[in-house]
């Protein structure tokens, strides 16, 4: 049963994926809490650009707006949380869909644009919610100031607190994550929005209706980044308008673009966007410029992106044995 | 019975009228040729009847509905399948998938199904899969499923396009030159599957230019020039209308006709 298999020995790559997970499960045994805290945050990050990998990745939609969505889900936990005393994992599927319903609102008219063009519309998404933020538009967002006091998640009376033990809850999501768009990506509809990539004219003309599955990527992608929106404000216990800003957006569309397509590439390149700098910290003034130095030689080097993603695999019965016995 | 009637059908672009007042039925179960000069309107008149255009004028019926405004996705959920002049494949996808691309719209496992790998998505995947490498067995390339789709050879891509174009359980196969840039033994092994495509019960309409193939083939012929019809009827009588020949035939390659 290879075709159901999920890990697939015959892939080198495959190896490199075990060893992965196996390194990120064991590691905050060595780190203290200031790198566990860059592990959480580099974990929400990786969410964030799985999330945006399927719009962008798998669709080929230039989106540069997921912080919005992001943000959309951070503010109805926060709300649900610090006015109505929501307990934060039953706002989770509230924030997802709200930032589902804003994508669908705001992707219906723009969705058919090509996409340099649609790449400046969703840049002024990112902009419109942030500064419908700032500016208090309902009176319950808190201004320029956000959010404050949103309470700690439990988990069947556990209370969730230490750094530790939101590393274990930011990655098991994001485990959940890699394991459901992995199947949606192997499934008719993760091949529907390949061939939207590769050529949506002919994909329309095999009858693969194109704007409704990108609407739905985009809509998908938009629930994923609200969920994690909720691990978001939860961790921080605070939540503002500046952390949503058009850098966030910037900074998850490099990840995946750098990625180059694969979901262990989007994973591997928000170790490195997110974790680099920290390094680097050390060098204070020049390391954004190593940084910026390292992304424009990863670009020359491999412009394809760290990992593109390999060919799916289908088990179809060996020809070659089949026709010898139909001879015999 | 007809299986499509179009209906003084009018696309213009600009000032130019590519289609003028068009009107051919195309009879359940047979191949019909549109042929015509350069320039003729003939892959306009495909694209108004697969939905990549909507004519300003006139309609189209397909199974007596009219289909016209509808979106090509739907078209093809209906049952009219097309192949592309220039060679549309998703070349970087491997052969089985470009297949498995006309398959889509007749596989129903939503997103739900999909991310959470039901078993009902997976035995629709492997029915799908199955399926599709019996249109690759169809026209000849199962043996080619894992190679990258832009990697075949011209004629293979050709194929190709037809086994994605057979995968939707098409009704009517709409091909655009066919033949376009094959060779002889290419050319002969394409009157092949054409006639199995016809012997499966399926109503073939297509453009073509190499006139052999087509006088070979077809039942029916669609004449046009300018975007107007100037002739229609079975190959025998309309290679001898005297409007063909001044207009098409007589040209500077008579020859060719036989």
């Amino acid at each position: 049963m290879s075709q159901s298999a999920f890990l697939d020995f015959s892939d080198k790559r495959t190896y490199g994926a075990v060893a992965m997970g196996l390194l990120i499960a064991v590691l905050p045994l060595f780190l203290n809490a200031y790198w566990i805290d860059v592990c959480v945050s580099i974990g929400l990050y990786a969410i964030l650009s799985l999330s945006l990998n399927v719009i962008l990745g798998h669709a080929g939609i230039f989106h540069m707006g997921h912080a919005a969505f992001y943000a959309v889900g951070a503010y109805v936990t926060a709300i649900l949380n610090t006015m109505y005393q929501w307990s934060i994992f039953a706002t989770m599927p509230l924030a997802g869909l709200a930032a589902a319903l804003v994508a669908l609102l705001v992707a219906r008219p723009i969705i058919h644009l090509r996409g340099d063009y649609l790449l400046i519309v969703t840049v002024g998404i990112v902009e419109i919610v942030r500064i419908a933020l700032t500016n208090d538009v309902f009176g319950i967002t808190g201004g320029s100031n956000g959010i404050f006091g949103i309470a700690r998640p439990r988990f069947f009376g556990f209370r969730i607190v230490k750094s530790v033990h939101f590393y274990y809850l930011v990655w098991g999501m994001c485990a959940a994550t890699l394991l459901l768009f992995h199947w949606l990506w192997r499934s008719r509809i993760g091949r529907a929005l390949n061939y939207i990539k590769e050529d949506d004219v002919a994909a329309e003309g095999c009858g693969v209706d194109v704007t409704h599955y990108k609407l739905m990527a985009f809509v998908l992608g938009a629930f994923w980044a609200g969920m994690a929106g909720t691990l978001y404000a939860a961790k921080m216990t605070t939540i503002a308008p500046a952390s949503f800003n058009f850098m966030e957006s910037v900074i998850i569309f490099a990840v995946v673009i750098l990625a180059g397509g694969s979901q262990l590439g989007v994973l591997v390149s928000s170790f490195l966007f997110i974790g680099l700098p920290e390094l680097l910290r050390e060098f204070s003034s020049a390391r954004m410029l190593c940084f910026g130095l390292a992304m424009m030689i990863m670009m020359v080097w491999r412009p394809q992106g760290l990992m593109p993603p390999r060919p799916r695999r289908y088990r179809i019965p060996d020809r070659s044995k089949a026709g010898e016995e139909g001879k015999a | 019975m007809n299986l499509l009637e179009v209906e003084g059908m009018s696309k213009i672009f600009g000032g130019l009228v590519a289609v003028n007042d068009l009107d051919f039925t195309v009879e359940e179960g047979a191949v019909v040729g549109l042929i015509g000069p350069n320039g003729a309107g003939k892959t306009t008149v495909f694209n108004c009847i697969t939905g990549n255009y909507v004519p300003e004028r006139g309609d189209v019926h397909f199974q007596g509905k009219s289909i016209k405004g509808l979106k090509p996705h739907s078209i093809v959920e209906l049952g009219i399948a097309r192949t592309f002049q220039t060679i549309r494949l998703f070349s970087r996808l491997s052969v089985l998938e470009n297949v498995l691309a006309g398959r889509h719209c007749r596989l129903k496992s939503g997103f739900l199904a999909s991310m959470l790998h039901l078993p009902s998505q997976r035995r629709e995947e492997r029915d799908a899969v199955e399926r599709c490498m019996q249109e690759l067995e169809f026209v000849g390339l199962a043996n080619a499923w894992r190679e990258e789709g832009g990697s075949l050879a011209y004629g293979s891509q050709r194929l190709l396009e037809i086994a994605r174009a057979l995968a939707s359980d098409p009704k009517l196969v709409i091909l655009d030159e066919p033949a376009g840039g094959m060779n002889d033994q290419e050319t002969s092994d394409l009157v092949n599957v054409i006639e199995a495509i016809r012997k499966r019960g399926i109503t073939v309409l297509l453009i073509e230019h190499d006139m052999r193939l087509v006088m070979k083939i077809c039942h029916k012929l669609v004449v046009l020039e300018h975007g107007t019809l100037i002739a229609e009827g079975v190959p025998d009588v309309v290679r001898r209308d005297p409007a063909v020949i001044e207009a098409y035939l007589g040209s500077d390659d008579n020859d060719e006709v036989y």
